[in-house]
């Protein structure tokens, strides 16, 4: 047969697009559970790893067992009885009615848009609350950050941060992801007496002998907007178009 | 038996792909900050260069010849998908950092170009080994690359401490400058003036000599003026 036929030529290409598409639909299939695991246990770790519960449960594992997952109605502060495994955030970013559009005097972290249900981590020592664990996400100088803040049971004390994804910089931005640097944040406080959110990354070191040494925390040099974005998307969740709401009610019903 | 290890080991250093041929220069800028994903990175495209090259020279006899590029990017891209799928299912956290340039190894001159210009005229086993040939010659450059930025940018290497940061205690200042992609660029040129200073007949003929710079503007230097007083 004459390779440069019409139906050579029709035969070898539907031919060559049906056995490739088969060949790689049957391994995509084949590897399909391997690959959400690994995004499962990817996301477990960096929820654990922001409260540092890594080493208190020996594994991520054993701390998940501890953590409940809940979604938490932004506005009201409620926790709502929306099957958490169903929860994805990109999903609710596109649905209509399940976000809100943020005008520019609000929207301090730049997101554009905030969701109306978020998913709340919350781990249990005791039966009682020990560490709240909250997404947080906002813009760096590429791209948004997204991250965990994670909260120790006095709703003011930081338990540690940490962004699974950004698009920063490698060795300047990037470096939010510097265990060293991560380390600074804990114990950190957030809020002042008058319940301002007054915690922020500084330019350079913090000082032994500032005021604020309890709310400020060393920058990374060479990514000032990075570290910006940090202290912004701080403010915005902390404050009262983010978390504050859902903190209120956990404090009320402590008391 | 010469032969083919003249295949495979000609593309390394006298036909290197980005030194000599001056392809998969993309990649090599964008990946190299780090060793580590440097390294997952030139054993997808030595997989995928291979095994492209042997599949097209497999069919080759019987790819009808106008839409046969169609029929390699075919071939390249279910490979490519299939890498980028293995690499996610196996290495989640390498996979994250390679992002979209896994899937770019589809654009990667180095594997179309082989593909057009060796396995279209030769059997499998030697196009194989092409191939495998020019991901060493790639590797090599990449690895280059990547220990070098890896070693100046964070003094690191595979994320083990080399040079002691300041950060740290110690006394190596990380030059960021290393870790953008720029660096790549200088660094490529380096290591091709090395390699053609080795291998001279690399060296491009000049495209075209340089004139003499117009000589009849000034004949003769004038005579200085005789007044400059002597000391």
């Amino acid at each position: 047969m004459n390779k440069d036929s019409a139906l050579n030529i029709a035969f070898i290409g539907i031919g060559l697009c049906l056995l490739c598409s088969a060949i790689i639909s049957l391994i995509a299939i084949q590897l399909r559970s391997v690959q959400n695991e690994n995004v499962v246990k990817d996301m477990q770790k960096k929820i654990v790893s922001s409260a540092g519960l890594e080493l208190e449960y020996g594994s991520v594992e054993n701390a998940m067992m501890n953590i409940k997952t809940i979604v938490v109605d932004l506005d009201q502060g409620k926790i709502v009885d929306i099957n958490p495994n169903s929860y994805e955030l990109s999903k609710e970013l596109r649905e209509e009615g399940k976000y809100k559009f943020l005008s520019a005097e609000n929207d301090i972290a730049s997101i554009k848009k905030r969701e109306k249900y978020s998913k709340v981590f919350i781990e249990y020592k005791d039966d009682k609350i020990n560490t709240l664990i909250l997404p947080v996400r906002g813009y760096g100088l590429w791209g948004i950050l997204y991250g965990y803040l994670a909260i120790k049971s006095d709703f003011n004390t930081v338990a540690g941060l940490e962004f699974y994804e950004h698009k920063e910089t490698p060795g300047l931005g990037a470096e939010i992801d510097n265990p060293k640097w991560k380390a600074l944040w804990k114990g950190k406080k957030i809020y002042q007496e008058n319940g301002e959110v007054s915690l922020k990354v500084i330019k350079g070191n913090v000082l032994a002998s500032s005021d604020n040494i309890n709310y400020e925390v060393d920058g990374l040099s060479g990514a000032t907007l990075t570290c910006n974005g940090v202290t912004n998307l701080i403010a915005y969740w902390m404050g009262s178009d983010g978390f504050l709401n859902f903190i209120n009610n956990l404090r009320e019903l402590d008391v | 038996m010469s032969n083919y290890s003249e295949i495979l080991f000609r593309p390394v250093f006298k036909e290197n792909p980005i030194a000599l041929q001056m392809l998969g220069i993309c990649s090599a800028l964008a990946v190299t900050s780090k060793l580590y994903p440097t390294l997952i990175m030139c054993v997808a495209l030595t997989v995928t260069v291979s095994l492209s090259n042997f599949f097209i020279s497999m069919i080759r006899n019987i790819t009808p010849s106008n839409i046969r590029i169609i029929v390699q990017m075919t071939i390249i891209s279910s490979l490519v998908i299939l890498v980028d799928q293995a690499l996610k299912a196996y290495d989640y956290e390498t996979s994250k950092t390679l992002s979209v340039f896994v899937g770019l190894i589809i654009t990667n001159c180095i594997v179309m170009g082989r593909a057009e210009a060796f396995a279209m005229q030769n059997p499998p086993g030697v196009s194989f080994l092409d191939g495998f040939g020019n991901g060493l010659g790639y590797s090599v450059i990449l690895i280059i690359l990547g220990t070098i930025r890896e070693l100046f940018g964070t003094g690191t290497i595979l994320e083990y401490e080399i040079f002691p940061l300041v950060q740290n205690g110690g006394w190596y200042v990380p030059n960021n400058f290393f870790l953008l992609p720029p660096v790549s660029f200088i660094l490529i040129g380096l290591i091709i003036w090395a390699l053609r200073a080795w291998q001279r007949d690399q060296i491009e003929e000049p495209e075209f000599s340089m004139s003499k710079n117009s000589p009849e503007i000034i004949p003769n230097p004038p005579p200085a003026p005789s007044s400059k007083g002597s000391s």
